[in-house]
């Protein structure tokens, strides 16, 4: 029996490069069967957990600001190392991704492959579409992910 | 020890940016400031020259945690200036909507965010390790407010789907019926909540606060009723603003609001808790009973057992309304625009929010005022601390910063609702 695959694309797409894990999840649409999901999510974080419940693999795409060019792509092994930037403080709304991936540690929810894709952002006006950078890394993630989700099934 | 200053600079684990200081000088509390410096939204603004059918979707965007709150506020105001009555299946499904809200609301903040003050923990990631059922609990518990959130207002965040005179489209009686099993395991889940935060330790902290809350005829109130406090007053919604007034603080972008004539008042599930035990319903009462509550309370640390009881009442009247349900004829009910001005008050999970709204003949907003529940709270919060530290003033000063960030998270504050708010700062000198 092959793996569930789950990929979520995170943020929001009326933010500019905020969108671009759900422009992810949108190339990835075609792949969506019974053993693969493909969804988009804003980000909040116990909706996150509860989707990766019984997942044997997930893709999660998200945007972030590092201080690196925009379009810059990082690919973390969740189970390796704790996502940048961890605050432990979180609020009533702000309880994000890397939050999300860490309260999933502490429960022992994580999927057992927990793969996130962070793209550096650089512009994250209202109303704004993915600047050109970000939307060629778009691109190119999904190849990737695709990549990967092809050998996970094989 | 008699002079020094608690100062943070960013509280956690509240909704928004604030910060808290508290001066100190010859073991007196000389002032305590809750300053918000979340930056004003400009909501009311926003809503000047829109339709007065816009007014739903604008205003679930105050808050990603309560927007149900604040829409059906908005629909309420215009139904009046329109003259709409909406009643039967519509108005339960709009109930049904609140006990959506209030249950991922409340069990965020009951487990992920207060529990935490008093097990010890700095988050509820760190709280997960040593206390994982109880997160995992928390977390499906929340799962099931959204999905009714999710079935009636059409999404978790933001609902799209509530409208002046009803819904765009309402769920059948089916839809509904699939969330019974899942509301029926919350139940059991919510009543073990209560019985858990029941046994955690209080600090004997109580006040002479005056409650203000909505109190309707019959029901535990949601949506509507008359404006009552504990100190006598019981009003209709439109004589709001001969009772409470808004200054402005140097302090804070949040207005604060008094009562005329009295000072600071207290909104929020301790208030509606105190003014309504009796429409809580028999299984609610019963098991505040069991966790050592009286028909009323007065120490704001144990609102967490008051949450947790509002989450067994929102589950069961989820339950009852479900039950009964019939899919209604029509999603909402029709009405022309005219000029007017409306006023209504509903109650969010942190408290009572007040909505006046004024449209033009061709429905266009005019004039628009939201007074939000942590606005409300922000004066009584600040007298609580000034009041309760000088309890705290011979514990060392990580541990007195905690309890006066705990003594905050009581309220459930939403900074961001508010600004129109946290950091602490501890001044002793």
């Amino acid at each position: 029996m092959s793996p569930r695959v789950i990929v979520l694309g995170v943020g929001n797409t009326e933010r500019g490069d905020d969108g671009v894990g759900r422009t992810v999840a949108g190339l990835l649409r075609d792949l969506a069967s019974d053993r693969v999901s493909v969804a988009g999510q804003d980000g909040e974080a116990t909706s996150l957990l509860m989707a990766l419940e019984g997942t044997a693999v997930a893709y999660i795409v998200d945007a972030c600001v590092s201080g690196a060019p925009a379009g810059t792509v990082q690919r973390i092994d969740a189970h390796e190392a704790p996502l940048p930037q961890v605050s432990s403080d979180l609020s009533t709304h702000g309880f994000g991704l890397a939050a999300a991936i860490e309260l999933g540690r502490a429960l022992g929810q994580l999927p057992p492959r927990t793969i996130v894709y962070a793209v550096e952002g650089t512009s994250f006006d209202t109303g704004t579409p993915l600047s050109p950078p970000v939307a060629a890394a778009a691109a190119a993630v999904a190849e990737r992910i695709r990549s990967e989700i092809e050998a996970d099934l094989a | 020890m008699a002079s020094k200053t608690i100062k943070v600079d960013y509280l956690a684990r509240v909704e928004g940016e604030g910060a808290f200081k508290v001066v100190v000088r010859d073991g007196a509390v000389r002032k305590a400031e809750l300053r918000i410096f979340e930056p004003p939204r400009f909501f009311e603004a926003f809503l000047r020259g829109r339709s007065y059918m816009e007014a739903s979707d604008i205003t679930a965007r105050i808050c990603g945690i309560c927007p149900v709150a604040y829409q059906m506020c908005a629909v309420h105001a215009m139904e009046k200036i329109l003259g709409i009555k909406v009643d039967g299946a519509l108005r339960e499904l709009r109930r049904l909507l609140y006990c959506g809200e209030w249950i991922e609301s409340h069990v965020l903040h009951v487990y992920m965010l207060h529990a935490p003050d008093f097990l010890g923990y700095d988050s509820a990631i760190h709280m997960a390790k040593d206390h994982g059922d109880l997160v995992r609990t928390a977390l499906r518990l929340k799962k099931i407010g959204n999905d009714i959130m999710n079935m009636v207002g059409g999404r978790e965040i933001h609902p799209i789907n509530v409208k002046v005179g009803g819904f765009y489209k309402t769920p059948s009686k089916r839809d509904l019926q699939s969330m019974v099993e899942n509301l029926k395991w919350a139940r059991d889940a919510a009543l073990d909540m209560v019985r858990f935060v029941a046994k955690l330790d209080f600090p004997d902290n109580e006040r002479d606060y005056e409650f203000v809350s909505l109190r309707h005829d019959k029901e535990y109130p949601l949506n509507e009723g008359r404006v009552v406090s504990s100190k006598g007053i019981d009003i209709p919604v439109e004589e709001y603003d001969q009772h409470f007034k808004e200054t402005h603080v140097e302090h804070s972008t949040a207005l604060q609001s008094h009562i005329v004539g009295r000072g600071p008042y207290f909104v929020g599930p301790l208030a509606r808790y105190s003014l309504n035990f009796d429409r809580l319903t028999p299984t609610a009462q019963q098991v505040a009973r069991e966790a050592g509550l009286g028909k009323s309370c007065t120490n704001p640390f144990r609102s967490i057992i008051v949450r947790a009881v509002e989450v067994v009442y929102a589950v069961e009247e989820a339950l009852r309304i479900i039950a009964s349900y019939e899919q209604p004829d029509k999603p909402f009910v029709a009405a022309e625009p005219r000029a007017g001005v409306g006023c209504a008050a509903t109650e969010a999970p942190r408290g009572l929010i007040y909505h006046r709204d004024e449209i033009d003949a061709d429905g266009g907003i005019v004039h628009a005022r939201i007074v939000p529940p942590t606005a409300q709270n922000q004066p009584t919060i600040e007298k609580d601390l000034t009041s309760f530290v000088a309890g705290w003033l011979d514990l060392p000063d990580v541990e007195l910063q905690h309890r006066c960030e705990q003594a905050i998270r009581n309220y459930d504050p939403c900074i961001s609702c508010s600004c129109h708010f946290l950091k602490l700062d501890i001044d002793r000198a």
